[in-house]
């Protein structure tokens, strides 16, 4: 584990290189070779997978940055002609056209309020450019369990919550889920949507995901069962 | 730019929430944060934390001359200024109307309900007065920044000390803390300030400390500021939602019985601090 800081420059060389989050590759041309060097961009913990083909930045940050591909939680703000614009708690708004749902014609067209939640992908993230979301799988064209998030309640967390929620092997949403039965989205945008059959579960749920984030407590397993046990559910 | 307001789920929600008198936070409705206060090396900074809403206060004084037609009478201003460290919500240049309630609401609790002795801040009449400038910072805005704004800067006042003064004739000696112990400011009560929410459905109770999302989804909010004594120094009342007296006088009772935990409280902390503070060297 080791410490980067913007500016540093971190040892990754790979034929297939995958840059993550808070990484730039940038070339300069020495007597006509290419040189390319990987930057850090944000402060933070460097890791890299097995293989090192993979390298990424971890920092206790709560302002997301888009990244194509990254699932999100937004908040439709307006609707714009065809499509709608949707808070995803970037610095830019993104937008969601009304034909990037599955089975969406012309005619038949999902109609999305102001103020819904949508689960979506980014499908364009450029620094240059508004982000744009989409609520259907690229090879399936299948809904894959995006769009419109009906009831429940959205829950803000910091970005390497989010990170470790997704991973099958964190403990807490096994946890939870052995308690009673629910229903989780997980954005990476720091937002992460639950629901369950009861008001009070939904709310057992918020409190031991924020219990869980570092400002909130940090809890680990032991420390939510027994968060659990006060809750009376 | 400002983040939108809640979406329809978080709202359903929480109505949904409130009226089985359940909050998101695990609090009853009339339960607030319990306050956290965090002395810092100078006398007179003082950070208050309510969950994680946080202000921080700060208390100088200051010798200057008086205004000629209170030529007896010190002077307090209180400088806040919420900046968007608190939250995205607000935005720097541009007082937003929450800022504005804020800042009056601050003057009318801590200065116009004369906490603090104006005429003992009297030097030399006419000549020398003290300034006291009480600075509030807005650290994190998690809900009720007003309530937990009021109790930092009431308890900074009373954490802060002024240096010993002499009077010799027209003379005025400033005595160092290492010649002569600091003096408290005389502060004739300690007023506290309780918010309480409101929403459009009637059937649902009121919630005492309102977080940010029940401040935002809110009808109409009830602030009540009083000291330990029973005495009202200020109510106010946002938004539009009819109250009878039977509800007002319900939540005042309530606060009287919160003014009097949070005066122990206080008390306690800042007697807990002055123990283990060396102030006097001799």
């Amino acid at each position: 584990m080791s410490v980067v800081l913007p500016g540093d420059h971190v040892p990754a060389q790979h034929v297939n290189l995958k840059l993550g989050p808070g990484l730039l590759q940038v070339s300069n041309v020495v007597d006509n070779k290419t040189e390319s060097n990987v930057m850090v961009t944000r402060a933070g913990i460097i890791n890299h997978s097995t293989n090192r083909s993979k390298w990424w930045v971890e920092s206790k940050s709560r302002r997301y940055v888009p990244a194509p591909q990254e699932l999100v939680i937004g908040v439709v703000t307006q609707k714009v002609g065809e499509g709608y614009r949707v808070d995803i708690g970037s610095a830019h708004p993104a937008s969601l056209d009304g034909l990037a749902f599955e089975g969406a014609t012309k005619r038949n067209k999902p109609n999305l309020k102001v103020g819904s939640l949508v689960y979506a992908r980014v499908s364009l993230a450029h620094k240059d450019m508004e982000p744009e979301l989409e609520c259907f799988d690229a090879q399936s064209r299948k809904s894959e369990g995006f769009g419109e998030l009906k009831g429940g309640f959205m829950v803000r967390c910091s970005l390497s919550l989010c990170r470790e929620l997704l991973d099958p092997k964190h403990f807490l949403l096994p946890l939870l889920g052995r308690r009673f039965p629910l229903e989780v989205a997980v954005g990476l945008n720091g937002r992460v949507w639950v629901n369950a059959k009861d008001i009070k579960h939904t709310i057992a749920l918020v409190r031991c995901i924020e219990a869980t984030d570092l400002d909130g407590g940090g809890l680990d397993a032991e420390g939510i069962q027994q968060l659990l046990n006060t809750l009376d559910i | 730019m400002r983040p939108p307001s809640p979406s329809i789920p978080e709202k359903e929600f929480l109505f949904s929430a409130l009226k089985e008198s359940q909050r998101l936070d695990g609090r009853l409705p009339l339960e607030m944060r319990t306050p956290v206060l965090t002395f810092g090396p100078d006398l007179g900074w003082v950070e208050c934390a309510f969950g994680k809403t946080r202000v921080l206060a700060q208390v100088e004084g200051k010798m200057v001359k008086p205004q000629p037609e209170r030529p007896f009478e010190g002077s307090i201003t209180i400088h806040s200024e919420i900046s968007p460290m608190a939250s995205s919500d607000y935005e720097p240049g541009r007082p937003s109307d929450e800022e504005v309630t804020i800042t009056r609401m601050l003057d009318k609790v801590l200065k116009r309900s004369d906490a603090v002795d104006k005429e003992s801040l009297c030097i030399l009449a006419g000549q020398r007065v003290w300034h006291i400038r009480l600075t509030l910072l807005f650290l994190a805005d998690a809900g009720n920044l007003l309530d937990c704004a009021c109790l930092a800067g009431i308890v900074a006042l009373k954490h802060f000390r002024r240096p010993d003064v002499e009077v010799i004739g027209d003379e005025v000696t400033v005595h160092l803390p290492t010649e002569r112990a600091p003096v408290p400011l005389a502060i004739h009560h300690t007023p506290f300030c309780f918010t309480f929410a409101f929403f459009p459905d009637a059937t649902t109770p009121p919630v005492l400390d309102p977080s940010q999302l029940e401040q935002r989804l809110s009808a109409g909010l009830v602030s009540i500021a009083l000291n330990a004594q029973k005495e009202i120094c200020v109510l106010q009342k946002l938004g539009g939602v009819p109250l009878g007296t039977d509800d007002i006088l319900r939540l005042v009772e309530v606060s009287v019985g919160k003014a009097k935990e949070m005066n122990i409280l206080v008390e306690t902390k800042l007697r807990e601090d002055w123990a283990g503070r060396k102030v006097e060297v001799r």
